[in-house]
């Protein structure tokens, strides 16, 4: 590999991946994206403010796009194909389904990620809690009242 | 691009030593958008994130020696009762994926007059460790500062550490900003009281080339404090320090605020932190 390339090997939804000459500023959402073929994590603002590319790193929940590749070496991470299998949705999902949370789309594998770490740090979160801590998920369709519906929906509080 | 990634403090100084240009990253939330955009880019990075030591805090003669490192979620869960003003600004910073990654120690690199954990830094009189193969030194936050994204770092140096005494009083933090999560502040103010000392800290966000104190606002509300009797402060000592701090300020017109509108707000945020502490 050349000066200024990376191989990077991480464990992404379970299985370890590995890929070779990863441009050094390369970010995590690139490389989960344009590398292993997993487009569940969205491409938007590219600065964090938005949430849509919102994975686990390690179990904490971070924008993919602010985290460099290398950083990522020898971590572990799940994204939102990693929260539930395809035959059978997690609650998160089914929940924003039901209530009606999801409009054009793109916003919401960001917010099913931010929601299923909301929901086990807090059981039960009040409206308050949730608006905090999908603080940095944005819905440009502005459907927030049914995301709001949805979390306590998944939570079994409404 | 080079990509150097220390596992050691030690490692970490040797090559920042041997790559004085190596940017240093930790939670990338400034860095990663400058690379993404590609506003800027970076000869090489340097990886800090392998580095246990950065992600240690503990006590040290009575004051917190907190690693460069920790983030601001976890100052808010770890140091949120002993340092309140911190984690106040804090809580402000972006949303939970931001908190969950960035760090003091790259507000404190970045040194951007809009830092949300400078002002407090400021405030509470706190201390920056800089290190290098050569030696480690401590350097008031006071005098960290030296203009609009500078400091006082040497292009050998990383950040290890900032110190600062656990709240001797109480404190607060105030910012303005578009909503309540996710904005860069048109202006912020930082205070903390300290009873024994007979002191009140002040510090000022986004209204300057750099974070800024008010030391004339300090001055005349540590004389006009009835410290043993607590009585209430009065409007016009409350008005007065508000116009003390707003002076202290230097601010801009940018596309966040005019000047004219930071003065303004920062004269109230002062005088309602000041109000609010006081009574605590």
């Amino acid at each position: 590999m050349g000066v200024g390339r990376v191989r990077i090997t991480c464990v992404v939804n379970g299985q370890s991946r590995t890929t070779d000459d990863v441009w050094a500023g390369e970010s995590l959402l690139y490389v989960l994206r344009e590398r292993f073929g997993l487009y569940g994590s969205k491409n938007a603002c590219e600065q964090g403010e938005c949430g849509s590319c919102s994975v686990y790193l390690d179990g904490t929940l971070v924008c993919a796009c602010l985290v460099l590749g290398g950083q990522a070496h020898g971590r572990e991470i799940l994204t939102v194909e990693g929260i539930a299998p395809e035959s059978s949705p997690h609650r998160v999902q089914k929940a924003f389904v039901e209530a009606g949370a999801v409009q054009c789309g793109f916003c919401t594998p960001g917010l099913i990620v931010a929601t299923h770490d909301l929901l086990q740090r807090v059981r039960q979160p009040t409206d308050a809690q949730i608006r905090e801590a999908l603080a940095g998920n944005i819905c440009r369709c502005t459907g927030y009242a049914k995301i709001i519906d949805a979390v306590h929906m998944a939570a079994g509080s409404r | 691009m080079e990509f150097l990634q220390p596992s050691t403090w030690t490692e970490a100084l040797g090559m920042k030593a041997a790559h004085p240009e190596a940017t240093p990253i930790a939670g990338g939330t400034d860095l990663m958008v400058e690379i993404n955009l590609d506003h800027g880019r970076p000869v090489a990075i340097m990886d800090l994130t392998r580095i246990a030591e950065l992600n240690e805090w503990g006590t040290e003669d009575g004051r917190l020696r907190i690693g460069a490192g920790v983030t601001y979620t976890r100052l808010i869960d770890e140091l949120g009762d002993r340092l309140p003003g911190l984690a106040m600004a804090s809580r402000t910073v972006g949303s939970p994926q931001i908190r969950n990654r960035g760090t003091v120690g790259g507000n404190l690199g970045t040194s951007s007059p809009a830092g949300d954990a400078l002002p407090p830094l400021l405030a509470s009189d706190a201390l920056v460790e800089l290190a290098s193969v050569s030696g480690t030194r401590r350097l008031p936050v006071r005098e960290f500062f030296t203009g609009p994204k500078r400091n006082a770092m040497r292009k050998d140096e990383l950040i290890a550490a900032f110190l600062v005494g656990p709240a001797a009083g109480a404190q607060q933090f105030s910012k303005v900003g578009t909503r309540n999560a996710m904005v860069i502040a048109v202006c912020s103010f930082a205070l903390a009281i300290d009873p024994e000392r007979r002191t009140v800290g002040t510090g000022i966000g986004s209204a300057g080339p750099t974070p800024l104190r008010a030391p004339d606002a300090e001055t005349f509300i540590q004389a006009e404090l009835d410290w043993d009797g607590r009585k209430q402060v009065s409007p016009a000592t409350l008005d007065r320090f508000g116009e003390l701090v707003a002076a202290a300020a230097r601010p801009i017109d940018d596309i966040r605020g005019t000047a004219d509108y930071r003065r303004h707000a920062l004269a109230v945020l002062a005088r309602r932190c000041l109000a609010w502490a006081w009574a605590a």
